[in-house]
């Protein structure tokens, strides 16, 4: 057995947590969308002159997640040698 | 059409030009050609691998062919293209870094030498990615070469058949003579004209329909469909829509002409600063396009095609120079993902099929002088493709990025990942995900049960990979030691 790439490790729990994060955006995604959207048309608001389910959905959550994945990225990933 | 349009393209033109120049003087300095040739000496930096990765990624589907439907079909279909918020994030973020360190232990320029390696030396492996990439990305970039053509048509007034040949020379030319350093570095400007490009199409349209809630309301007032999630006629079913997250989403992992750029950049602040600025500026395109089919819908009702949505719009909404830096936009989104096709496929000849197999002691000199005339040799078999669209690439085409992600996904990611996976795995899972992918779309279209096929080949490919690698014996160590 080889002992292991500490490397790979450090890859590998990335991975995970950016994968965590994809499933995040997809509940909030799907939420939002479906949650707010199947509402009646006439019950709509509009926020900044999106729908509201929109706004929510795929507007606010460009701004939130990428200021996770922000977050995520300078906090959280190491900077490690590639040779 | 105008002549300030007509200058503006040509300028544009001539700027690609010299960067392909630029790319071919520092190539001459490379201690390594091929090496160079397919990875800029693995030289990148944050910025130029964000914009490289993204603008290969957004292609005429994002700029023109994803905006008709949503001119059709409202903000629904916007929605579903924001499935691809976190696509950038998943390809630069779970494979690059390991990638990445995997290439450089084992001198490797392509994912086809990754997934060589990771497989003991498969020849299989070797022979059905390196084939399948190549006839993929034929199929892919005839259709590019026509959407472009017909955008280039619209913008200048040229025939059909000269807008395509200038546009395309261009991109033949420049990638032949610079590699994938000027690819990259012509995607970095190109990236920047689209952001710029798809954020005027909205903005003015909006500004002067007196704000984007008037759009939406008289829309809504039309037909109520423009503004829910389900869309015009109310055929958007949710978990359908949902399935794009893995399409154009996790898949994307597997297209190897986007994720082969986890090759190319220097240091891992590189890689993470590309991360956050890919998944930044890729997703506001996104949502600026596909918002501007909604805009066209309002200004535009009754247009006989969805895809001139984007070229109408911003001729009637936009002044003349403006509008012209639109419709480059929409251009440099088309030729940013030829480019990056083109070289890929050269790399499946030259390094994974001539090198591997012909020529293994060529050399550098011969190498060189064959991978210019092959990047020329396809380059202008597409554009000849393209004049007259065989059926067989059209049909492929359709098949193109399913099949590339249901043939590659398993075998690469769980290959970087899952120790015990093996050849055996990856041969079988190759072949089940690929034949059950053109079989499955071609029963059932693009909906099969509420989920697009890929949905169901990709899981067909995975649990095929699965139980074939438990079944054989394990890889053998020297594997283990370089992967894990």
């Amino acid at each position: 057995m080889s002992i292991g790439d500490p490397r790979y490790k450090i890859a590998r729990n990335e991975a995970i947590v950016l994968l965590i994060l994809f499933v995040a955006y997809i509940l909030w995604w799907y939420a939002f969308a479906y949650g707010l959207g199947s509402r009646n048309p006439s019950e709509y608001s509009y926020i900044l002159g999106f729908p509201d389910w929109f706004f929510y959905s795929c507007v606010l959550s460009i701004i939130v997640f990428s200021a996770i994945l922000f977050i995520i990225v300078k906090y959280y990933f190491k900077e490690v040698p590639l040779d | 059409m105008d002549i300030i349009i007509l200058s503006i393209a040509i300028i544009y033109m001539i700027f690609l030009y010299i960067i392909g120049y630029w790319s071919y003087k520092r190539s001459l300095k490379a201690p390594n050609f091929i090496l160079e040739y397919f990875t800029a000496s693995r030289e990148l930096g944050g910025l130029v691998l964000a914009l490289t990765t993204a603008t290969a990624y957004l292609s005429a589907g994002s700029f023109i062919g994803g905006p008709g439907v949503a001119y059709r079909l409202g903000f629904g279909w916007v929605l579903l293209a924001m499935t691809q918020l976190p696509t950038m994030w998943l390809v630069l973020g779970v494979i690059g870094k390991k990638i990445a360190i995997v290439a450089r232990k084992i001198k490797a320029v392509t994912l086809i030498d990754i997934l060589r390696e990771r497989y003991d030396n498969s020849k299989l492996v070797t022979a059905i990615g390196s084939l399948s990439i190549l006839i993929f990305m034929i199929a892919a970039m005839t259709a590019q070469a026509i959407g472009g053509a017909t955008l280039y048509e619209a913008l200048t007034g040229l025939s059909y058949e000269i807008g395509l040949t200038l546009f395309f020379l261009t991109v033949i030319i420049y990638t032949t003579i610079g590699g994938y350093r000027a690819v990259a570095y012509t995607d970095l400007l190109q990236g920047a004209i689209m952001i710029i490009g798809s954020a005027f199409i909205v903005i003015f349209p909006i500004v002067s329909a007196g704000g984007l809630e008037n759009i939406a309301r008289k829309l809504s007032e039309t037909n109520v469909g423009y503004v829910t999630p389900y869309g015009v006629g109310g055929g958007l079913n949710p978990s359908w829509v949902a399935s794009f997250f893995v399409l154009v989403g996790i898949g994307v992992i597997a297209l190897p002409y986007v994720s082969v750029k986890a090759l190319t950049y220097k240091n891992t602040k590189a890689l993470h600063d590309a991360i956050i600025i890919g998944t930044i500026t890729s997703a506001l395109m996104l949502l600026f396009m596909h918002l501007a089919g909604v805009l066209a819908a309002y200004y535009l009702p009754g247009l006989p095609r969805g895809d001139l949505a984007i070229p109408q719009l911003a001729i009637k909404t936009i002044p003349s120079v403006i509008a012209g830096l639109v419709l480059a936009a929409a251009l440099s989104a088309i030729l940013t993902t030829v480019d990056s096709q083109l070289i890929l496929a050269t790399s499946a000849i030259i390094k994974d099929l001539y090198l591997n197999y012909v020529g293994p002691s060529a050399s550098e000199r011969s190498t060189k002088i064959l991978s210019f005339i092959t990047t020329l040799i396809i380059g202008i078999l597409t554009l000849v493709f393209s004049y007259r669209p065989p059926d067989l690439l059209v049909w492929l085409n359709l098949y193109a990025i399913g099949g590339l992600e249901s043939a590659f996904l398993v075998p690469l990611t769980l290959g970087l990942f899952w120790r015990r996976g093996n050849r055996y795995g990856a041969i079988t899972s190759m072949i089940a995900g690929l034949a059950s992918y053109i079989t499955l779309y071609r029963l059932y279209g693009p909906n099969m049960y509420n989920l697009h096929p890929v949905v169901y080949s990709i899981l067909i490919s995975l649990i095929t990979y699965l139980i074939v690698s438990l079944l054989t014996p394990r890889p053998s160590e020297k594997v283990i030691q370089k992967f894990f």
